[in-house]
């Protein structure tokens, strides 16, 4: 049986007296590719921000590989290990490549318990985090010398570099072509084959169908299906959803 | 070049410049001139650490600074009111200690500053640190003790602790606030803490998803920035010889501690220093050939026209010049 790595029960949130999100419960498993889809403002990207901190949820538990989440802010988040890219790509836009990948290292794995890297393994791995996502030709450069995909990989590096076990990645396909689509779907395959526990928050079905392998639907902050992609699409609510009455 | 080494040489070129002086000029108002010129270096050095290093606009430099200055002129009034409560002989606090003293204050000062604002970004941060201002002052010309709204005079000692006349004395602390002052900057900007607070410059939500505990160090930076506006300050009574709340708080001190880092260029330590050389011994000049009425005058101006045409101030124009040439 695989072994639970993040389990939320009855998560809500509101924005006054908007309800963004109302008793989420969630699951998912260490290794798993689960995709999470839901049309505009279904609370995909609130439930991102109410489990890496960004935002805090007003009810519900959150609790990741064993440990309660609620009340942590989002660095303490990223230190134990939820790793995420933005929807749109925020880049620390005064320094190049190298540093931008250097200030997870430094703050994230350099504060965990144990861990001290030197300047020069800081200096590899952040070589090497860059020639991963086909940046290391760029290091030197500043964020505002990239294309949109590129900002999308440099996003991705910067999360992966915090070596987090689970990593949501929010939209980082949106407005990309198709083969672009096709190059950061390809690195997200690795990082899943090399471990990690993916989250998918995406509009692209095919690149969402072809990844998951699981999915999560909401609609109007509730969860309206939760399973396999091929069943969950074809949920009957998930149809009214997308497609009206 | 690694701290240690910057450390070595600030020390060095602040000690050349004070032999060079005290050797070579002799005419007092040099001194009183220069005095205001390095107080510059280090309000906007100070300044840089929270508005250029981090991206908080500070406009509470008057309230910081006149929190040195008053913190003096309590410590300067402590021999009177021991012996007057207590019957005890005290001798006078030190001009160094109150300088400590004053960086302390200003210092945790900042910290509860930066606890209560620190969650306000942009315009309403720099509102608030305005408001602060106000805040300090209105108690200031409410606390009878250190002359309220009327002032207070400071008698400065006859005797300076060392060689030469006391605006020497002064004028010889103001530089070794400089490299104090410097030598932090450029420490902070290569290190570790450097880079997290150019992160939340960058970015604050990406910083934090990136592990950068922004409220910690976005604390550190208004306690050191604070400190070092303090510092500034705490000579201030002595130099001016009467302290009175209108010119301690005034809003050139906030005004001049933005506009310098602003046409100096933010980025980087040697910006604030460029700026306040620039600016500081402009007004100088101008207040001694035309008016010092023009001295906000020629600020604004500047600062406008660096707005416009070189936004990253002189640094950032003689970089994209280096990247052209390159």
């Amino acid at each position: 049986m695989a072994e639970t790595l993040l389990e939320v029960k009855g998560l809500s949130k509101r924005f006054g007296g908007f309800v963004a999100l109302d008793g989420i419960d969630l699951s998912i498993d260490k290794g798993e590719r689960l995709g999470l889809i839901g049309p505009n403002g279904s609370g995909k990207s609130t439930l991102v921000n109410c489990l890496t901190g960004t935002l805090q949820n007003e009810t519900g538990t959150v609790m990741f590989e064993g440990k309660p989440l609620n009340g942590l802010i989002a660095h303490e988040r990223t230190r134990m290990g939820l790793a995420r890219s933005f929807q749109l790509p925020k880049p620390f836009h005064s320094m190049n490549l190298i540093d931008n990948i250097r200030i997870p290292l430094l703050y994230t794995v350099n504060a965990r318990h144990g861990h001290h890297l030197t300047d020069t393994a800081i200096a590899e791995r952040c070589e090497a985090l860059l020639r991963d996502v086909n940046l290391a030709d760029k290091a030197r450069r500043r964020p505002r010398d990239l294309t949109q995909v590129e900002m999308r990989k440099l996003e991705l590096a910067r999360a992966v570099a915090t070596q987090p076990t689970l990593l949501f990645a929010d939209e980082a396909m949106a407005g990309l072509s198709h083969s672009e689509v096709e190059e950061i779907l390809a690195v997200l395959f690795r990082l899943n084959e090399e471990g990690l526990t993916i989250v998918l928050i995406e509009h692209i079905m095919s690149a969402v169908m072809s990844f998951s392998t699981r999915l999560v639907v909401l609609v109007a902050g509730h969860k309206i299906a939760d399973g396999p992609p091929q069943e969950a699409i074809r949920n009957p609510e998930v149809e009214r959803a997308y497609l009206g009455e | 070049m690694r701290a240690p080494v910057f450390w070595a040489i600030a020390i060095a070129v602040g000690a050349v410049f004070i032999l060079l002086t005290r050797s070579f000029i002799t005419n007092e108002y040099f001194y009183f001139a220069g005095y205001v010129v390095l107080e510059y270096i280090v309000l906007s050095t100070a300044w840089n650490i929270l508005g250029g290093y981090t991206g908080y606009t500070n406009f509470g430099t008057g309230a910081f600074f006149a929190s040195g200055a008053y913190s003096s002129a309590v410590l300067h009034k402590l021999p009177t009111l021991v012996h007057n409560v207590f019957g005890w002989t005290i001798p006078g606090v030190p001009l160094p200690v109150m300088i400590l003293v004053g960086g302390l204050v200003a210092g945790a000062m900042g910290l509860g500053t930066g606890y209560l604002t620190l969650r306000l970004r942009g315009v309403f941060f720099a509102i608030a640190t305005l408001a602060f201002t106000i805040v300090v002052q209105t108690l200031i010309v409410n606390w009878d003790y250190v002359g309220g709204s009327r002032g207070i005079y400071i008698i400065r000692p006859a005797m300076s602790p060392i060689t030469g006349s006391y605006i020497q004395y002064l004028f010889t602390l103001m530089t070794i606030l400089v490299v104090i002052s410097v030598g932090i900057a450029r420490s902070i900007e290569n290190s570790r803490l450097g880079m997290g607070f150019a992160s939340i410059r960058d970015d604050e939500l990406a910083a934090e998803a990136s592990g950068v505990p922004t409220l910690k160090l976005k604390l550190i930076a208004t306690t050191l920035s604070g400190a070092l506006m303090g510092m500034a300050g705490a000579p201030l009574p002595y130099y001016v010889t009467y302290l009175d709340p209108t010119s301690s708080f005034n809003l050139s001190y906030a005004v001049n501690s933005v506009a310098m880092p602003v046409i100096g260029g933010m980025t980087s330590w040697i910006g604030p220093v460029i700026g306040a050389i620039l600016l500081g011994t402009i007004q100088q000049l101008a207040t001694v050939t035309i008016s010092s009425a023009l001295n906000l005058l020629i600020v604004g101006v500047l600062l406008i026209l660096f707005v416009i045409i070189a936004p990253n101030g002189i640094v950032g124009l003689v970089n994209s010049w280096r990247r052209r040439e390159a």
